[in-house]
């Protein structure tokens, strides 16, 4: 029987699960038009305002998504999670209304101008109000990462009646695992954007577009991707490092190591088998482990054992992990051929087109697979050490979580299919923009298409 | 409220404060997410055109609309966190039904422009059904909220009632900002619907003023128990003379050069503002009706020492782009076009 701490745990994943799909996108592709628009200011090249033209458009969507599903999560805390505020709301809530007065504010007002205010604002006004956008979602990235760190490694504060109370904002805000933590979503949101800019312009040029500005717009993307994916691997083992020293349980589970080890191997493979604590059919590389965590050859690593009944689970950090690092790679090796080939013959050949589409949305595997890796490892605690999962849950009957919890993933399903399918629609429509033969037989296909319908009805 | 006499100094005054701004926002959000939610309502099913023009008007708005209802829940959230969790935990049902509302809204904006042309009408029946379930769902957790989470038959019939009431009010700011930002056929289109609208938010704001005192022996005490009665009236009496304006201004539209296109707007704001004082003079210092005050649930004063000193500097700044923005697109609403 499902309870309501489970479908409480379920909806929240599925809130927030399809809420970050979006700001993974939209905090990094604003960055991208921001540098669209300066490029065209700097060299009055039309085609940067195409390019412009055709992403601001993909923004709005991404962006109207995040905001409604952001609501939702504003609501969350009260509706299935009370005992957490109740507990930490002295910390969580300032962090979370700086979130609101600094950056919501600032990005949705903005965004309006931003949007439909080209003809209306000066260019300058207008390259302005693109900047606050962009500085508003990535400060709403900041105050969101602050508080999810301090959830994950918490200092700053001390208890008082079963209530934390804070003593240095400070060392809330720039909590230990904070600028890590920071510097890898918004690295993350740069490759989830720069993959879907990719992706799309390689499938307009395959659907037969000549025009420039796919072409520029997915050199531009490619070339960052190219710049950001070893940097990222940098600062996801700086991350895993901070990791290791403050969330050691974490780190066990992620590496599958059950026993405390010395020259501990990395795991590349294995089915963890929770009950009799060892891995099944493991694949390592000896030493690999002990070398990466502690950069020593014969390193000790904290085993499960250590943490007995307070570890996280370890089948979803194990495989959740490994799919991030799988995705990663490929973004490494897809980049670098990409642009390979773009110094090279200042072209790319349709295969390496194709491969580029299919990583569309590769970015969004890397990003969920990552964060269910670092929020399922603060498991059994909400906030680590201080508020267990269990003791924040509401009363609410499971009937009526269940219920919610059904709406809300109906939604979803149907939104994640509409935004996906919208974005190749509004490509394809992109592409017949300069054929205006083809783009009147569409419209002319389309209209036969609803009249044949209401004649059926 | 013995609570009162014994808290002295920064414990007495950030709950009030709080409070305060709490109830500015939730007023900004009813005013602003009221019009465009109202638009959303209004939406005809026989015109496309006016359907995109209607659109146009509310466009560059909606998404800092709803963030005054993040501002609003997220003050109540860092302020009074237990008032927030006791209030969601009972309106937890209606608040999904309202957050389905404003998500399918919210993305009916953006996909009825950017999907396949065929779907379009599709998405304008979603943004439609989204307004009207976000809209009467707030209607319904005002209404139970003010019957203090009763389960009755009674609550449920007031609730609904005041599910009507808000949906009307929301239909009727919609319709008065259509009458400020179109022209033509649509204008003389939304002077019939506000002035319809209007006698359906009269006639429901009546009805609330009439039971809830009835229902409620403590709000009756507060209304009609003292001298000051004479004073309180003046909200009523102001309520019913600004209705009277906008009707009979409503009655012999058009004008010549557009006379006062803003007038309808304006008065609906202030009638809303006065509905709002009322419910706050109503239940003040309570969060939740008759359970929780303000200083019971209040947060750690240093927390919210620490959100104020931000949120001096924020607030008013946020106003001023807000007006700034709104003057960006002053004027009667022109074709939406993405640059």
């Amino acid at each position: 029987m499902l309870d309501t701490l489970l479908l409480s745990r379920m909806q929240f994943a599925a809130n927030i699960s399809f809420h970050i799909l979006f700001p993974s996108i939209s905090i990094a592709l604003c960055w991208f038009l921001l540098f669209f628009k300066v490029q065209f200011n700097r060299t009055g090249d039309e085609i940067w305002m195409r390019i412009y033209r055709f992403w601001v458009k993909v923004f709005a969507l991404t962006f109207a998504l995040g905001v409604v599903s952001g609501i939702t999560m504003s609501f969350q805390f009260g509706t299935n999670w009370p005992g957490y505020m109740k507990t930490v709301g002295n910390i969580a809530g300032p962090l979370l209304g700086y979130e609101v007065l600094t950056a919501f504010f600032l990005e949705a007002t903005f965004l309006g101008i931003m949007l439909f205010g080209i003809n209306r604002v000066s260019n300058r006004i207008h390259t302005l109000a693109t900047f606050l956008v962009t500085f508003g979602t990535s400060m709403s990235a900041f105050w969101i990462i602050s508080l999810n760190s301090w959830m994950q490694t918490p200092q700053g504060f001390e208890m008082r009646e079963g209530v934390a109370h804070p003593v240095n904002w400070l060392a809330i805000i720039f909590n230990p695992s904070m600028p890590y933590r920071l510097a890898h979503m918004l690295t993350a949101s740069g490759l989830t954007a720069g993959f879907l800019i990719a992706g799309l312009s390689a499938y307009r040029i395959l659907k037969g577009d000549h025009k420039l500005a796919p072409r520029r717009a997915l050199k531009v993307a490619l070339i960052a991707c190219g710049l950001l994916i070893p940097l990222q691997i940098l600062l996801g083992d700086m991350h895993g490092l901070n990791t290791l020293h403050h969330q050691p349980a974490k780190i066990a589970a992620v590496e599958a190591v059950w026993h405390t080890e010395t020259s501990a191997p990395l795991v590349l493979f294995a089915i963890p088998d929770e009950k009799t604590q060892r891995n099944l059919f493991a694949i390592e590389i000896p030493h690999a482990a002990s070398l990466i965590l502690t950069h020593d050859y014969q390193g000790t690593l904290q085993g499960l054992d250590k943490f007995p009944n307070d570890h996280p689970p370890v089948k979803p950090l194990f495989f959740g992990f490994r799919i991030m690092v799988g995705v990663g790679m490929l973004m490494l090796i897809v980049a670098w051929a990409g642009c390979w080939q773009l110094i090279r013959t200042r072209e790319l050949s349709p295969f390496m087109l194709k491969v580029i589409v299919s990583m569309t949305f590769s970015g969004w595997v890397a990003t969920l697979a990552g964060w269910y890796v670092t929020e399922i490892g603060r498991q059994p605690y909400l906030v680590s050490g201080v508020l267990k999962t269990v003791d924040a849950v509401t009363q609410v009957a499971p009937q009526h979580v269940g219920i919610s919890l059904a709406i809300y993933l109906v939604l979803y399903a149907t939104l994640l299919f509409a935004y996906v399918r919208t974005l190749f629609v509004m490509a394809r429509k992109a592409v017949l923009v300069d054929r205006p033969d083809e783009l009147s037989t569409l419209q002319d296909q389309l209209a036969n298409k609803r009249i044949a319908a209401e004649a059926r009805v | 409220m013995n609570a009162m006499t014994q808290l002295n100094g920064e414990a007495f005054w950030l709950p009030v404060i709080f409070i305060s701004l709490m109830g500015l926002a939730f007023f900004v959000y009813a005013i602003l997410d009221g019009y465009d939610l109202g638009v959303g309502i209004l939406l005809p099913a026989d015109s496309e055109l006016q359907r995109d023009t209607m659109i146009a008007s509310i466009g560059p708005f909606w998404d800092a609309n709803e963030t005054w209802l993040v501002l609003g829940i997220g003050l109540m959230l860092i302020a009074f966190p237990s008032a927030h969790s006791l209030i969601l935990f009972h309106l937890y049902l209606p608040t999904t039904i309202m957050l389905a509302g404003l998500i399918l809204r919210g993305v009916a904006f953006d996909f009825r422009a950017k999907a396949p042309e065929d779907h379009k009408t599709l998405w304008d029946h979603v943004f439609k059904a989204g307004s009207l379930l976000a809209s009467s769902s707030q209607g319904y957790m005002l209404g139970i909220y003010v019957m203090g989470f009763e389960q009755s038959v009674s609550a449920y019939l007031f609730a609904s009632l005041s599910a009507v009431c808000v949906t009307a009010g929301y239909s009727f700011i919609g319709a008065a900002w259509l009458v400020m930002k179109t022209e033509g056929e649509l204008q003389q289109r939304a002077v019939r619907w506000a002035r319809l609208c209007g006698w359906l938010t009269a006639l429901g704001i009546a009805t609330v003023s009439i039971i809830n005192p009835i229902i409620s022996p403590t709000i009756f005490e507060k209304w009609f128990g003292s001298a000051a009665v004479i004073l309180l009236l003046i909200i009523p009496a102001m309520c019913v003379g600004l209705f009277i304006l906008v009707d009979r201004y409503l009655k012999h539209f058009p004008y010549p050069n557009d006379f006062g296109c803003w007038i309808p707007f304006a008065s609906i704001a202030i009638i809303f503002l006065l509905c709002f004082i009322g419910l706050a003079y109503s239940f003040f210092p309570y969060v939740v009706p008759n359970q929780l005050d303000i200083w019971q649930s209040a947060s750690a004063p240093e927390s919210l020492r620490f959100i104020l000193y931000g949120a001096a500097i924020v607030l008013p700044t946020i106003l001023l782009y807000t007006l700034f923005s709104y003057r960006v697109f002053w004027g009667k609403a022109t074709h939406l076009k993405y640059y």
